[in-house]
């Protein structure tokens, strides 16, 4: 059977409309390899750090824990499990700032730990997994709780189960690693290559045996050499290609990188799976390797910590749950008053307000950016149309009609501009001249349709509710009524049986006599006929 | 919750009043050859037009209870009162002057909203108004410096533009010249052919004498604008292929009544306009494929009025025919959204 590859021109590569060239900042961490971060005296571990339903704790707040303990259940089909990151006791189960752009709180468990960190009885590895049943090997990176560590956080069994209806022909595995300040993949790569690709076979074989595409944009060439090292020692290479891409924000964007690596564009309102491609971050790759060949859970992630506030920025190998404030010690603290505090890149990260929120599973870069980093954009002055956020819009969207739109709150409108295809990867409102924070507004503008959306159907349900109410009235009502009418007519029709009727003894006297009468008639009757 | 900013977090190099201050820039070759041909009439224009719109503009603002700072400090009504003092003649009457930008700053820019609203271009607009109400005082320009025999000094400028008085012993016939546009219609009108009319002494290599170098700094502050990236190559490049292919049309058909294609590119407002007036972001086509319609249409219509409309030069009527169309080309040259085999419904 022809492959994807062998149709296609080799090495070729598509490119996406817009985009942006931005300083990529990488040399502040990119030199940092990967190292442990300590233990901090409390975790806290949120029940939902994925996409998808928050987690069930099956622990009792005060047992003991140990590390990579199962904590909290997946619970549903979209869920992840939460495993203890270190061991100690589950002191809460509470409310608590978690890292999330509406910088609100949601319900953790926060553990005591005890600093032996120590391990509890992990399943067995599965070293020929190959061999296994691949329901069996989902369930195991199910209970490992690995989900997208690119920042969406997708539960990453679900997406490796794209079920008979689609075929998978490509698996993507992401190093492209597109916003500035972030090498938490790139020092991956370079350090964990061969657990990477360990992991992409592993998933290659849930997927029905596809191709795999490894995109790295040519910004970190230590980590192309290391994956190509990589490759060359496994027997991946019939199957496994590396490819070059040129650095260009949002080249990571999982739509984008589909389209360089395959010309393809995953249709609007669609999934990849749609068109026959799983794409996977180099990061949960590893974790499923992780999983499956060595029975461990997903309780850490590397964080990035940068930003020109940081004394020493680093790459750290973090457990989750550890709070963002002891690791900004671990880096030294602040070498410089910090103007904004952001979890995840420049471009599309959000602000974090409560420093003692924890890192979570996509929580990939912690960025203390100065005043000089990150100026103060002033007013937003008005839009004069000048149309640059067309040309950088990687959607090829009109952000600007969106905008005008999405002020005017005219959600119809909104969404005939394709409202839902924008990515919010910030390439608009990085070259605005106006600095609209136009992001923000068609953020706004989803959260609007959404809820509008979630009150039609509570409507629409209480109008169904309303309606199966009055048509249960109205039966039971018929019913009343039916019923009522039957004993009606039982009254009516049969007058003679009724005792209390005075006319009735004589009646049936009567009755009586003639059915007697009858009687001798017909016996008289047989008589004769038998005497004749 | 106000203290939350959306992403993205880093600097933004682009701001409207860097833009603006390019153009600006951008302009300073053309107005330094307009001051050589023309004189100091030119400068006084500037000065007193850019006046005139900055006081406009605060007043307004503050009669809109609407901080001044910020809209002063776009710059972008410097540019208008540039482009406006660059089009008009330079010798024209102060209160024409400042009418226009009156009407410019008031009535097209602000009563429509401010920066950002205004449909039509609020420089060609002015110009407009004063061409329909003032046509003979619009359309007397002095003679290029190399055609003339007296140049009016700073002073003898200030008097013509303040007061109206000519220096004692010299005509307005002695200081005034047709524009080439204007010389060519006249005498095409009288039956001459193009072989004679250019040899007047009128011409210089492509267009007028002395007019063609306006042009040639003009068309150098464009590519300044390109080398920037403060425009885009569609609508320049669109419009003057536009004019050049239309023109060229009908040169070719009978080019002893009609000019050759380079005469239209280097005389009148053509390069002026291509590069700084049909490139407004505000009253164009946003959409790459509008603006390529829009500037050629712009460059079609220039054509179309120059050799059939009733006045000399068309960029301004151009201009602003296609900013009332802008909005509906935009409408129909969406471009195709990434994963969508369809455009957006209409």
């Amino acid at each position: 059977m022809p492959t994807l590859r062998s149709l296609l021109p080799p090495r070729r590569l598509w490119q996406f409309h817009g985009g942006l060239h931005i300083p990529d900042e990488k040399t502040l961490s990119n030199g940092s390899a990967i190292a442990p971060a300590p233990i901090p005296p409390h975790l806290i571990i949120p029940l939902r750090q994925h996409i998808g339903a928050e987690a069930r704790p099956v622990v009792k707040i005060g047992e003991p824990v140990l590390k990579g303990q199962l904590i909290a259940r997946a619970e549903g089909q979209i869920s992840a499990c939460i495993h203890a990151s270190s061991s100690g006791t589950l002191i809460a189960i509470e409310e608590h700032p978690i890292p999330h752009p509406s910088g609100l709180t949601a319900p953790c468990a926060i553990i005591e730990t005890d600093g032996a960190d120590t391990w509890a009885e992990l399943p067995p590895a599965l070293p020929h997994h190959a061999l296994l049943d691949p329901a069996e090997i989902r369930e195991r990176i199910r209970w490992a709780g690995v989900v997208g560590l690119g920042g969406a956080s997708f539960p990453t069994s679900v997406k490796l189960d794209p079920g008979p209806s689609h075929r998978i022909t490509t698996l993507i595995i992401n190093g492209a690693e597109c916003e500035p300040y972030i090498t938490c993949d790139d020092r991956l790569m370079r350090e964990r290559a061969p657990s990477i690709l360990a992991g992409a076979r592993i998933m290659r074989a849930l997927l029905n045996e596809p191709d795999i595409l490894i995109g790295i944009e040519d910004n970190k060439p230590e980590a192309i050499a290391a994956m190509r090292r990589a490759l060359a020692d496994t027997d991946m290479g019939a199957f496994t290609e590396i490819r070059v891409i040129p650095t260009r924000y949002p080249s990571g964007g999982e739509k984008q990188l589909i389209r360089i690596l395959t010309g393809r564009e995953v249709p609007s309102h669609s999934i990849p799976a749609q068109i026959g491609i799983v794409c996977q971050n180099v990061g949960s790759a590893a974790a499923v390797a992780d999983a499956v060949l060595a029975g461990r859970p997903l309780i850490s992630r590397v964080v990035t910590v940068t930003g020109r506030g940081i004394t020493t920025p680093r790459n750290l190998e973090v457990r989750i749950g550890t709070p963002i404030a002891a690791l900004i010690e671990t880096c030294g603290g602040y070498r410089e008053p910090v103007r904004r505090l952001v979890c995840g890149g420049p471009m599309m990260g959000f602000e974090i307000l409560h420093p003692e929120a924890p890192i979570t599973k996509p929580a990939n870069c912690i960025l203390a950016l100065t005043a000089a980093e990150s100026p103060d954009p002033g007013p937003a002055l008005a839009c004069i149309r000048c149309g640059r956020c067309a040309e950088a819009c990687p959607a090829n969207l009109l952000p600007q009609q969106l905008y005008w739109h999405a002020r005017a709150k005219d959600l119809d409108r909104v969404q005939d501009y394709n409202l839902f295809d924008c990515i919010e990867c910030g390439c608009c409102a990085q070259v605005c001249p106006s600095h609209i924070p136009l992001v923000q507004y068609y953020r706004f503008a989803k959260n609007e349709i959404w809820t509008r959306e979630q009150e039609k159907r509570k409507s629409e349900l209480a109008r169904a509710r309303h309606e199966a109410k009055q048509a249960r009235l109205e039966r039971q009502e018929r019913e009343r009524k039916a019923k009522l009418r039957q004993k009606k007519e039982a009254l009516q029709t049969p007058t003679s049986a009724d005792p209390s009727d005075p006319g009735a003894p004589a009646a049936a006297i009567a009755a009586a006599r003639s059915r007697a009468a009858a009687r001798k008639a017909a016996s008289t009757q047989a008589e004769t006929s038998d005497h004749a | 919750m106000p203290n939350l900013v959306s992403s993205p977090h880093g600097p933004h190099p682009n701001r409207v009043d860097r833009i603006m201050r390019e153009v600006l820039i951008a302009l300073l070759p053309g107005l330094l050859a307009m001051i050589w041909l023309f004189g100091w009439g030119v400068l006084i224009n500037l000065l007193l037009a850019g006046a005139v719109a900055v006081a406009a503009e605060a007043s307004v603002m503050l009669l809109r209870r609407r901080p001044v700072g910020p809209a002063i400090g776009d710059y972008s009504a410097l540019v208008t009162a540039a482009l406006f003092a660059l089009s008009i003649p330079p010798t024209l009457p102060w209160w024409m002057t400042l009418l226009g930008m009156l009407f410019a700053i008031v009535l097209v820019k602000q009563l429509y909203g401010g920066l950002g609203y205004n449909p039509f271009n609020p420089a060609m607009a002015a110009y407009v108004f004063l061409l329909v109400s003032f046509p003979v005082a619009m359309t007397t320009w002095l003679a290029p410096s190399m055609l003339t025999a007296h140049s009016l000094t700073f002073m003898e400028s200030l008097r013509l533009i303040f007061m109206g008085s000519l220096p004692t012993g010299l005509e307005w016939d002695a200081l005034s010249a047709a524009t080439p546009l204007d010389a060519m219609r006249g005498q095409l009108d009288q039956g001459l052919t193009i072989a004679e009319i250019r040899a007047g002494p009128l011409w210089g290599d492509f267009g007028g004498r002395g007019w063609e170098w306006v042009a040639n700094a003009f068309l150098l502050g464009g590519v300044y604008l390109l080398w920037r990236r403060i425009i885009t190559w569609h609508i320049p490049v669109s419009m003057l292929l536009a004019l050049l292919i239309a023109a060229g049309i009908f040169w070719l058909i009978d080019p002893q009544t009609h000019p050759f294609p380079a005469f239209h590119l280097f005389s009148g407002a053509a390069i002026l306009g291509a590069f700084f007036i049909a490139t407004d972001p505000v009253s164009a086509c946003t959409t790459r494929r509008g603006q390529i319609i829009f500037g050629a249409a712009i460059g079609v219509l220039v054509f179309v009025i120059r050799t059939w409309g009733g006045y000399p030069d068309a960029v301004a009527f151009a201009v602003l025919l296609m900013n009332i169309a802008a909005p509906t080309i935009d409408h129909y040259t969406q471009p195709r959204v990434f994963g969508q085999g369809r455009r957006i419904k209409h």
